[in-house]
């Protein structure tokens, strides 16, 4: 049924069907619209049976997850950034537990300096936490990924992270295609634990192993993500028998039959990107762009292939690792071991700093003719930047950075007293 | 000819005349059928008081439930010495999480049987004093003000035993942990507010609280039944003298913490939403250094240069929890020897 709703009601309309029994939440921008959405689904008796927990921290609300699907019940939470950092501990836990929690994570900066905006910093910081991440373009993938989020995390018996960029997808209006409960239930069969907690055929979980076995242990994890590069397609193509549409799978390759320039991203920032290739393309420049929405597992061989016939490759991502540039960079350059190709990073949209099409022209323009720096931050303000490094060589106590940031640009409310 | 005076307080205390019970009176440790809710072969040391405690009390929730349970257990030395991959010593349903969350996935477990329709199993959250009253208050809070339906019980051993007897937000005053040496003009832990996590629950007004020692073993499975009659959150707080970490004898568990209540240091009470409603008399009180002496975390206050200074302070605190909690009855006689 197509709606004009918000990307956060879509989500929870999705999650809806997927019929949770236990949602668990705590409040952090931006993804509460979505458990408020949950909540009221709840409460009305419209989702049923679900208990809705309301949490008194992230680090509660992947506990209680934990403990729900250790017990049976299809379980869901939603987060972002500081949030995603605070249930850190859990997190590990739940993909070591092989639980199949399924979690959006409305992606937002990570301060300091506080910041509520979107870029990947929260979910990339934990892409090594064993779980699922996938990234949602749109609204509609959003919504779709989640659906096909329950089915991968059960049959793998691993908790999958649908990351969904804040504000820009989760606060945006458009219009979905909700699907039928009956279309769901169809896809999505019912949740058939691997390990249960049941009195009637008592248990262990979650005992100490040594090193005579812990290696193993995480072996095996890894070789459900590799299992995950087969499933994460095939359960997308599934849904495109079911629902009609093409939604997930491991890489999104658009226009780069016979590219010379590749652009790599995740999230939102691909429409941009794809209006801007279509303005170059119609000005003869052979350019493409690559979409990641599985970047756990990493797709090492999708990607090889989708790059490996161009000539040069541009990652654009929304996070930075501080003291090295790009983490999909890194990730990208280990699927071209062996491949020849100059390899751009480019930071972008940090903190919700918009990527405009006037901004992504002048990059590819500089990209295409190799003019690019190794590691690029887009629209840096260099002399904002100058500043800051003047103070700091020429004054031992020159403040803290952020504050005389914003007060050189004049910020409202910059300046106490 | 030499003659041993009865002692009349003993009557009463369960200590002696349980063959005289009919069956159905006796404990159910005593129960040749017990269930073994933490079975033999595991690896807690001689005389654990915690191992003890656990024991009671599932077995008694055991029974309660008609087996009908599930535990959920945080890090810590139950945790370790219980589960040694690929062994269990638990015979019931158990998830081991994390150290600071058991209190949250007890709830989870809670919340799935309730959306399963299973509200027959029952859950049972349970960890050591760190990971209660420090590092899993937060979830601990959460779980009772939301007054979900889990029983949590701590076992209090007074410090971070597991990791080798650090202090934690429950050790008592002037006792020497690792990190609390006793050293220096004030040795052994410093004198703070101390943190009642019996008080804190009740500061809820969850459904029940209550105390218990390990060597109450009747009053101990009371409680963890009683618990059980209740829906919603109830908090059980064990004492569980700690061998290792009190440098105790492991044949002293049993003594010492009965010294524990008898001195006044540990109350003995139940409390339904909120208020005492009963209370463990002293029947002959003890001076606290009776309780302090034998044990090594307390050997700085004794021995050559003497702190009466300190015990003085350890004295007025058990003071005024017989007086807060009227530990002993008005007409008994107070610190005869």
């Amino acid at each position: 049924m197509l709606k004009q709703i918000e990307g956060s009601r879509g989500v929870a309309e999705a999650v809806a069907l997927c019929r949770p029994e236990v949602i668990c939440a705590y409040p952090i921008s931006p993804q509460t619209h979505i458990v408020e959405a949950l909540s009221s689904l709840v409460k009305s008796g419209e989702l049923a049976p679900c208990e809705f927990v309301n949490v008194e921290s992230e680090f509660a609300a992947m506990s209680v997850a934990i403990g729900a699907s250790a017990t049976g019940a299809r379980s869901y939470t939603a987060t972002a950034s500081q949030g995603l950092l605070y249930m850190a501990e859990p997190l590990y836990n739940a993909s070591g537990l092989g639980l199949p929690i399924v979690m959006t994570v409305a992606n937002r900066a990570i301060g300091a300096p506080i910041n509520i905006w979107n870029d990947h910093s929260d979910s990339m910081s934990q892409r090594d936490s064993g779980w699922i991440q996938l990234y949602a373009e749109t609204n509609q993938e959003a919504l779709d990924l989640h659906i096909q989020a329950f089915r991968i995390a059960e049959e793998l018996s691993l908790p999958v992270m649908v990351c969904m960029d804040g504000f820009v997808l989760t606060h945006a209006v458009e219009r979905v295609d909700v699907p039928s409960a009956e279309q769901v239930d169809a896809f999505l069969p019912p949740y058939e634990p691997r390990q249960l907690l049941d009195p009637d055929d008592p248990i262990s979980i979650g005992a100490m192993v040594g090193p005579d076995a812990f290696t193993e242990v995480r072996y095996l994890a890894h070789d459900k993500q590799m299992q995950a590069l087969e499933l994460i397609p095939a359960v997308a193509a599934g849904f495109r028998v079911a629902f009609g549409r093409e939604s997930g799978g491991l890489v999104r390759p658009y226009r780069c039959e016979d590219a010379e320039t590749i652009v790599v991203a995740l999230g939102s920032v691909l429409g941009t990107i794809k209006d801007t290739v279509d303005e170059l393309r119609d000005e003869g420049v052979k350019i493409g762009a690559l979409g990641l929405t599985s970047f756990r597992p990493f797709p090492l061989d999708a990607v090889r292939t989708a790059l490996a016939g161009a000539r040069r490759v541009v990652v654009l991502e929304r996070a930075l690792a501080v003291g090295i540039g790009g983490i999909v960079a890194a990730n990208v350059r280990m699927a071209l071991s062996g491949i020849s190709l100059h390899g751009y990073t480019v930071i972008a949209g940090l903190g919700g700093r918009a990527i405009t099409k006037a901004s992504l022209r002048r990059l590819f323009a500089d990209a295409v003719a190799d003019r690019l720096e190794p590691l690029t931050f887009l629209d840096l303000n260099r002399e904002l930047v100058e500043r800051e490094l003047q103070r700091t060589r020429a004054t031992r106590r020159s403040g803290p950075a952020a504050e005389n940031l914003l007060r050189d640009l004049g910020a409202v409310g910059s300046r106490i007293g | 000819m030499t003659q041993q005076r009865v002692r009349f307080y003993q009557i009463g205390s369960y200590a002696a005349g349980n063959r005289l019970l009919d069956p159905d009176q006796g404990s159910v440790q005593a129960d040749a059928q017990r269930t073994n809710s933490l079975n033999s072969g595991h690896r807690a040391c001689q005389g654990c008081g915690e191992a003890l405690g656990a024991r009671y009390a599932l077995d008694a929730v055991m029974r309660a439930t008609g087996n009908q349970m599930v535990a959920v257990n945080a890090t810590g030395c139950l945790e370790v010495f219980s589960t040694p991959y690929p062994e269990t010593a638990w015979q019931v349903p158990w998830l081991h999480s994390l150290f600071g969350n058991a209190p949250a996935v007890a709830t989870g477990v809670a919340a799935a049987l309730k959306a399963k329709g299973r509200t027959g199993v029952r859950v049972v959250g349970q960890g050591g004093d760190g990971g209660t009253v420090d590092i899993g208050l937060a979830c601990l809070s959460g779980m009772f003000e939301r007054n979900d339906d889990v029983l949590y019980i701590c076992y209090d051993n007074g410090g971070y035993m597991n990791t080798g007897v650090q202090r934690s937000g429950a050790t008592p005053h002037a006792a020497a942990t690792t990190t609390t040496p006793a050293v220096g003009p004030e040795p052994g832990n410093n004198f703070g507010q101390g943190k009642s996590l019996p008080l804190i629950a009740m500061a809820h007004r969850i459904p029940y609280v209550a105390t218990a020692t390990v060597a109450d073993l009747r009053d101990l499975e009371y409680k963890a039944k009683r618990a059980m009659e209740f829906r919603g959150a109830r908090y059980l707080h064990v004492l569980v003298p700690c061998p290792l970490g009190w440098r105790t004898a492991s044949n002293q568990t049993i003594q010492i913490a009965r010294l524990a209540t008898e001195t006044g240091i540990f109350p003995v009470f139940e409390a339904e939403d909120g208020e005492v409603v009963g209370v463990s008399k002293i029947r002959r009180r003890r001076p606290v250094s009776d309780y302090l002496e034998p044990q090594g975390r307390y050997a700085h206050l004794f021995g050559a240069a003497p702190r009466e200074d300190v015990i003085a302070r350890i004295q007025a605190e058990a003071d005024r929890n017989v007086r807060s909690f009227g530990l002993v009855d008005p007409r008994c006689r107070s610190m005869e020897g």
